[in-house]
């Protein structure tokens, strides 16, 4: 059975989210303002001749329809990093300013860490964590790659991370993009669901509580929480925010995405959730011709 | 001899601010690391001014744009800018793609194929009249000038200095 099946009951148009998931997504770059202004990023690409396409909720987005985005000058510049146009949405629900200190929870690869601190004006401090080694490589790599000078890495375990190494008690705010079974993915990586089981959903949701958890402790009060999965099982989204809304000091509040999305659920499969997960997002494929996406905003308890 | 005075490869130790100030044998000073881009490149050392320098591994120098306490182990704190501890300093090729914009010497110009041909990690031979060393290779991208990376230029030669992982086969702009 198609794991997907289990979400029918939460979506309108089922069959236009079926037939989404089967698309090959779209190629998106992001332009790098630490580098390049987006306006000349785009001169370069047509001296180049490589076709693209403004998204148009975002003049740093580009969709590259042919070339694949690894290979031209801007892209060897740093001007131009991989990065799926859904995946720019919690970096920007964070509105991370210059100057402040934010705790990126999962950060490897590196595309929206990299994303705050360009947002950042590369001023300021980003913690960029991850308990991978092999992944915090490549968070190194990208990060090296693009020019970002104000990216501190580390290697912990979110769920109990220590500030000790940094001399201050809390961040400005804290992005969780949790690991997670990744259903949103499935355009990218048609394998997915071939190893997709309840009890990992189970499993992994247990570890994305635990960090969110850690991630609302180490906020200062008033500060933002971003919340994000590339997943659609409530048990990872809905779940994980109600859970944090019990055990922590800390409320959903509402944004505006800059993509069509549709309210979080209240109930799933005879569980019910605190009222105000409806002000968190789903983004479902068809919506917008983009990877699956979750994503939830908090404010820390004053 | 305390941690204070030696190099300790699994930390960051923040730069001293002088050679004056220096505790650890052969630590490059901040003051030494901006002399060099400013003489080497002709950076002001404004540009500068808001980060602060590390030292991890002997030799290898990074640039972060806040501070933290000092000494601190952490994965990574910021860029790598610069080899040191070595006869001549070698500048990173992401230190010179963020600041090389800024630099106003030393800077080799590529032409189309030349520049191709460096990004492919292959040494040529090419005309300079300029000191032998390490050079900006910089091309024509967007309309203006941009660094690409970092030349080693001896013998009539601009070696390139591409890393192995970062080299690419791409069409003359």
């Amino acid at each position: 059975m198609n794991p997907l099946e289990r979400y029918a009951p939460l979506i309108d148009d089922y069959d236009a989210f079926l037939a989404a998931c089967e698309r090959p997504l779209p190629s998106v770059v992001r332009v790098n303002t630490i580098k390049v202004d987006p306006a000349r990023a785009r001169r370069a690409l047509d001296k180049e001749g490589i076709d693209y396409e403004p998204v148009d909720w975002h003049d740093h987005l580009l969709r590259l329809p042919e070339a694949s985005p690894g290979t031209n000058w801007p892209y060897f510049h740093g001007w131009l990093h991989g990065q799926e146009e859904v995946s720019a949405v919690p970096a920007l629900a964070l509105d991370p300013q210059p100057g402040e200190k934010i705790w990126d929870s999962c950060a490897a690869p590196g595309s929206k860490t990299t994303q705050l601190s360009a947002l950042m004006d590369d001023r300021g401090l980003v913690v960029g964590n991850d308990n991978n080694l092999g992944r915090l490589s490549s968070l190194r790599h990208n990060a090296e790659r693009l020019g970002v000078t104000n990216l501190v890495v580390t290697k912990q375990d979110g769920r109990n991370y220590s500030l000790k190494p940094f001399g201050f008690e809390e961040f400005d705010r804290a992005i969780v993009d949790a690991p997670c079974s990744c259903e949103g993915t499935v355009r990218k990586n048609p394998t997915t669901l071939e190893e997709w089981t309840l009890e990992h959903v189970h499993s992994v949701a247990a570890v994305q509580k635990g960090i969110l958890s850690r991630a609302v402790q180490a906020t200062k009060p008033g500060g933002t929480v971003v919340y994000s999965t590339c997943t659609f099982a409530p048990e990872e989204n809905e779940a994980v925010v109600d859970h944090v809304l019990e055990t922590e000091d800390c409320a959903v509040v509402a944004f505006d995405p800059p993509l069509d999305s549709v309210s979080g659920v209240t109930e799933w499969e005879g569980d019910s959730y605190d009222p105000s997960v409806t002000d968190t997002h789903r983004i479902y494929p068809h919506l917008n011709d983009t990877g699956g996406f979750y994503c939830a905003k908090l404010e820390v308890g004053r | 001899m305390n941690d204070e005075n030696k190099n300790v490869g699994q930390q960051f130790d923040r730069l001293p601010a002088t050679d004056d100030d220096r505790k650890v044998e052969g630590r490059a000073s901040r003051e030494a690391v901006v002399d060099f881009f400013t003489e080497r490149f002709g950076i002001d050392p404004a540009v500068f001014e808001n980060f602060s320098f590390w030292e991890k591994g002997k030799g290898k120098i990074w640039i972060f744009a806040d501070d933290v306490p000092n000494p601190i182990r952490v994965e990574g704190l910021g860029m790598t800018v610069l080899r040191t501890r070595q006869e001549h300093w070698k500048p990173t090729q992401s230190a010179i793609q963020r600041f090389g914009p800024h630099a106003s010497r030393n800077i080799i110009e590529l032409d189309g194929e030349a520049a191709a041909t460096f990004v492919r990690g292959e040494d040529q031979e090419l005309d300079w009249e300029g000191d032998w060393g390490y050079l900006i290779a910089a091309h024509s991208l967007g309309g203006e000038r941009e660094p690409i990376g970092v030349g080693l230029y001896v013998y009539g030669e601009l070696r390139s200095t591409v890393p192995k992982g970062n080299r690419e086969e791409l069409s003359p702009p």
